[in-house]
């Protein structure tokens, strides 16, 4: 990294980012969109599953932990926050928000005990544990949906300093603030000395340790904030998309769903995170769309329900084999391509060129 | 007496419905005691198999047809896997191919419902749901005749298996596979013959299990999530073990019947859906090798 660091250890193109990215989201976005149907079905979803792709992200791309309970810790933040603002009077809507990450980050770790102990496969199955667990809680003790039989429970307005948000765009800025935030806070640990302990257990534990990082605290480190994101995400989720709270919505497809957002998004970036989750989720879309505009509805939606499963089956495997490193790879090969003109320079080409640029 | 006959009754319905499970996990062992590649599509391959079954017998083909029909369509499944997905990500690491297998699992979940549609199908084997009433006379207990035939069909595909691995070439030649594939090939044992014979054998032994749990719960998607519980059979009883995944289904199947109905109660029931995941955390604590797995060893 030869770019200088202009403020704060943040170079001038972070800043340039943060700045349009800020724009964009807060100033363009909401005087280009009308519709609430873009609102409300698809930037609010993304920006939600986002976020909990991030938190997958940390867990399994940066900390190599392979991890498969996102939705659980979604439903947890999800029904945390419901609680806190049911039974806590006069809770401002952010610190409900804090809390219930906090309550999804204790289960985080406590799922996360098992990661000390094993890997691979067998920590994916220490980790589904938390997935049907939570979702068994939260459905059989009837105080966290509030002894509601009916088993979809209405999600309380979102009200912040006495001004209610309950606009498709109100909404939308609510959400886009704080997973900006959050993700803020992510590049910032991924960085930093945390991310850099996350990387080297990742990539050879045992060295990890003899450098002196201690596997206990870095990896429940990872867990823990991994499923704040999650619970920080899964509420929001709940208020702002679903509006309503049913356990069912945070079954294990929708793990499933993050884990192939962050796979095809391309693991070990923030970036893959948000590029994954778009295209799970405006696949679907687009493929219904040519369902019903080409095909005039000749195609049964449960077909192209199976054709959607296939391609995500289908592309992971052709993202493993061709370009591991996933979506976000490829959007910064046609990046490099249109800036620099020339084809871009692989990995170890860069290093070698970083390594040089040092020694000279 | 009464209450230790109800116990065992408790108990011998959780090993027979164990047996279930050890019929899906044994589908996993086979292709991790190949390959070191943990399938995670063996679920999906249950599905597959047992509705492509229920398909070509819809379709007019008699069972024993149907059966070998499906055979050889597993067979060909097994093919393409091997060629479009195992052999360009050899050498990658474990990780990498779970995550290829779990795409591959979506692949054959959406190839199977595009196929033969989404609606549960009945399959009748001929082999009643329902208690037999020459035990129940002798015994007291109330044991049903599939959950029976199940355990039959287990133990023998087992003996099978245990006698290929142990007594054929091929069955040599697979273990020289699982244990070092680089020298295993350069002393001409052909690899890909061999990966494409234990998928078949892998999805035979799916077809038989999509069978046995079709015939009691209908052919229908909740099957996948059926063959997930194999994973806590397969962290108790070891991945690479054939005796480990039927012995580990066994404790899975009483155990969980046991806790359900002497635990559950306490804790509103429907304790089934997560009390195998949490017992396999346990035992991972306790022996993360599994009963009868290789000691882990890891080089750095």
């Amino acid at each position: 990294m030869n770019a200088k660091t202009v403020f704060m250890g943040y170079t001038r193109g972070d800043i340039v980012n943060f700045a349009v990215a800020i724009i964009l989201a807060l100033v363009i976005v909401p005087m280009v969109v009308k519709t609430d149907y873009w609102y409300s079905s698809i930037l609010i979803p993304w920006l939600c599953l986002a976020l909990a792709a991030v938190g997958q992200q940390i867990v399994m791309g940066y900390a190599g932990q392979l991890a498969l309970g996102a939705a659980g810790f979604m439903a947890a933040g999800a029904f945390a926050c419901f609680n806190l603002i049911l039974r806590v009077p006069y809770i401002p809507f952010p610190l409900a928000l804090v809390f219930s990450g906090l309550i999804a980050a204790a289960f985080g770790v406590l799922f996360g005990l098992p990661s000390l102990r094993v890997r691979g496969i067998y920590l994916m199955v220490a980790t589904l544990a938390s997935q049907f667990f939570i979702i068994w809680m939260i459905d059989k003790f009837g105080w966290f949906k509030n002894y509601d039989t009916s088993g979809i429970i209405t999600a309380q307005d979102i009200v912040i300093f006495g001004k209610p948000f309950t606009t498709p765009l109100e909404m939308y800025l609510v959400v886009v603030v704080v997973v900006m935030v959050l993700t803020v806070l992510a590049i910032n640990m991924t960085r930093g000395s945390t991310g850099r302990s996350w990387m080297a257990v990742r990539d050879m534990d045992i060295a990890a340790e003899s450098m002196g990082i201690s596997l206990l605290k870095t990896k429940l480190q990872a867990f823990a904030i991994s499923a704040f994101f999650c619970g920080v995400a899964g509420a929001l989720f709940a208020f702002t998309y679903l509006k309503s709270l049913e356990p069912v919505a945070f079954d294990i497809k929708l793990s499933f769903k993050i884990l192939f957002m962050v796979i095809l998004g391309g693991l070990g970036t923030i970036n893959g995170a948000f590029i994954g989750a778009a295209f799970i989720l405006l696949f679907p879309v687009l493929l219904n769309s040519i369902g019903n505009n080409v095909f005039h509805g000749a195609i049964d939606s449960t077909i192209i329900s199976s054709i959607e499963q296939v391609v995500f089956g289908v592309l992971i495997i052709v993202f493993l084999i061709f370009e591991p490193l996933g979506m976000a790879k490829l959007y910064d090969n046609i990046k490099q391509k249109f800036r620099g003109g020339s084809a871009p320079k692989d990995k170890k080409k860069r290093e070698l060129d970083a390594a040089s640029s040092e020694a000279g | 007496m009464t209450e230790f006959l109800f116990f065992l009754e408790v108990v011998v319905a959780g090993l027979l419905a164990g047996t279930m499970y050890s019929l899906v996990a044994l589908g996993f062992v086979l292709i991790y005691k190949a390959s070191s590649t943990f399938n995670f599509a063996q679920g999906a391959m249950v599905f597959f198999a047992v509705l492509a079954f229920v398909g070509f017998m819809e379709l007019g083909l008699p069972f024993v047809v149907a059966f070998f029909v499906t055979i050889l369509l597993m067979g060909l499944v097994g093919f393409c896997t091997e060629r479009l997905v195992l052999n360009p990500l050899m050498n990658q690491s474990e990780d990498t191919l779970l995550m290829a297998t779990i795409g591959l699992g979506f692949v054959l979940e959406g190839l199977a419902q595009a196929a033969w549609g989404v609606e549960v199908r009945r399959l009748d084997l001929g082999i009643g749901d329902f208690p037999i009433p020459w035990i129940i006379d002798t015994t007291g207990l109330f044991i049903s005749a599939l959950d029976l035939t199940a355990g039959l069909v287990a133990a023998i595909l087992i003996v099978g298996l245990a006698l290929i691995f142990k007594y054929t070439k091929m069955g040599l030649g697979l273990r020289a596979v699982a244990d070092d594939p680089g020298a295993a090939s350069s002393i001409g044992i052909p690899l890909g013959n061999i990966m494409l014979l234990v998928w078949t054998a892998a999805g035979i032994v799916a077809l038989v299990a999509g069978m046995m749990w079709g015939a009691r719960a209908g052919v229908q998607f909740a099957l996948v999530d059926l063959a997930l519980k194999a994973l806590p059979v397969l962290i108790i009883g070891g991945f690479s073990s054939i005796p480990g995944a039927i012995v580990g289904g066994l404790i899975i199947g009483a155990s969980e019947k046991v806790l359900e109905v002497y635990v559950g109660p306490y804790f509103g029931g429907a304790i089934e859906g997560w009390a195998p995941y949490v017992l396999a955390i346990f035992f991972l604590l306790w022996r993360p090798e599994g009963l009868f797995g290789e000691k882990i060893i890891r080089r750095v």
